[in-house]
């Protein structure tokens, strides 16, 4: 997967974004949204006790006891708060986090989302993935087009255990973004020179082209 | 005045066998000194309620490699390989639930709740077992509350009535632990006269404290390293 294309992705998806959105960044490409978000202003809720979560700290300002939910050192905000994991997961629960952008390893053609456990592999960890699913107003699923071994992500049915059954409102993938209207998948643009024709091929679930789709000409 | 102990003395409130309630996402607001005195101890089959299980090694993770632990119950364990491996061979149970799921479940064990419906896990692997509900046209499955023997938890201070005060993002599942367990010890950086805190600073009232220590650990580099 090579940086061009997440960084292709992120900026997409920042694009979704609204001013003043509270949003929930998973792991992954979701991490690296902030970068592209220019002049808007988000507000970053990390599940682990903070809204108003800042960039990374320099080298002598890393302190452990201010991570991200990856466990990794940030910083914090003006207008920052921190809370404890009950409320922080009312917020999730609750329907009060506008955006969640999540990573995934499999989404259907009617938005349901697999994004914590692979099939035959152990399963001991799920973390808040299933929260975020279940609770966040609007869920973007920011993702690779194709998983590793170049099978399809976007299938018509999952093979991967499902996060819920409260489904996907959009997938951004380096070659396309398809939203979800009525348990249907529509192409609303590409992102790359691929063909309608190729992108079907590589991508399992059935999809509906609009006639206002933007297709990427070069 | 809150009863000050010594590290040592505090394990005389856990016996083996015990359910404890421990702080922290991952070493994060985790109470080192009361787990390194648990791994020096004599206590086992311990079932440790916590989001993780530490890091390979360290926090609660010493636990674990010490063969402390029957049982952990928690959200994310796959970082530290040790729990996976002791998973495997059989040496370790270990129950899985969403992390707003155990924030929730903790709280109204502490809130004289026995439990309660959420969305959150219904249609999945997660649920198997579970009672679903439909309510307003939407699934939810029950999830029945958490209430520890004994709460081991971390908070940067406390005041002499055992009132506490959290660094940033270590206060995690450390407040609502000190609610749901029949004793409640908490390790803390320093403890500082009653009134030293503003009423609007304190986080957890006195009334959940039962015990205090001073941890053995200093900030350093911002990180916590052993003071010896």
């Amino acid at each position: 997967m090579s940086l061009s294309d997440r960084i292709k992705i992120a900026k997409r998806v920042a694009q979704e974004l609204k001013e003043g959105e509270i949003v929930n960044l998973g792991v992954g490409i979701p991490t690296i949204i902030p970068d592209y978000l220019d002049d808007k202003k988000v507000y970053l809720q990390s599940e682990n006790g903070l809204l108003g979560m800042g960039p990374t700290p320099s080298d002598d300002d890393i302190d452990m006891d201010l991570i991200s939910a990856s466990k990794k050192p940030v910083s914090m905000d003006k207008g920052a708060s921190l809370f404890d994991s009950s409320d922080s997961f009312l917020m999730i629960r609750g329907g009060h986090i506008d955006t969640a952008v999540l990573g995934a390893l499999q989404v259907d053609e009617t938005g349901e989302v697999a994004n914590w456990a692979v099939p035959g592999e152990t399963i001991l960890g799920v973390g808040g993935a299933m929260d975020l699913v279940a609770g966040a107003r609007r869920m973007i699923i920011a993702s690779m087009h194709l998983s590793k071994d170049g099978s399809p992500k976007i299938v018509k049915k999952l093979s991967f255990p499902s996060s819920g059954t409260r489904k996907a409102d959009m997938i951004v993938t380096e070659h396309a973004v398809f939203q979800f209207l009525e348990g249907k998948m529509y192409l609303i643009e590409t992102l790359s020179d691929v063909s309608i024709e190729a992108l079907r091929e590589m991508t399992d679930a059935e999809f509906h082209v609009l006639e206002k789709t933007k297709v990427e000409t070069n | 005045m809150k009863k000050r102990l010594n590290p040592a003395n505090a394990l005389q409130f856990i016996k083996s066998g015990d359910t404890l309630l421990v702080g922290g996402f991952g070493l994060s607001g985790t109470p080192l000194t009361l787990i390194d005195e648990l791994v020096k101890s004599d206590k086992e089959n311990l079932t440790v309620i916590s989001n993780n299980l530490g890091e390979e090694g360290k926090g609660l993770g010493k636990l674990l490699v010490a063969g402390k632990l029957k049982k952990a119950k928690g959200s994310y364990f796959t970082t530290n390989r040790d729990a996976v491996k002791a998973w495997s061979k059989g040496e370790l149970e270990i129950e899985l639930i969403p992390q707003g799921t155990l924030a929730e479940a903790i709280r109204c064990g502490g809130a004289g709740i026995g439990g309660f419906y959420t969305k959150t896990g219904a249609g999945t692997k997660l649920a198997e077992g579970k009672e679903e509900k439909v309510i307003d046209g939407e699934s939810y499955i029950f999830e029945k509350a958490i209430k520890g023997d004994v709460a081991i938890i971390k908070a940067l201070k406390a005041d002499t009535l055992g009132n506490l005060i959290y660094d940033k993002t270590a206060r995690n599942f450390n407040p609502v632990m000190a609610t749901a367990a029949k004793v409640v010890i908490a390790e803390v950086d320093e403890v500082v006269e009653a009134g030293s805190f503003t009423p609007e600073e304190v986080v957890t009232p006195h009334l959940y404290v039962d015990y205090v220590v001073v941890n053995q650990y200093v900030k350093k580099g911002g990180r916590y390293i052993e003071s010896i």
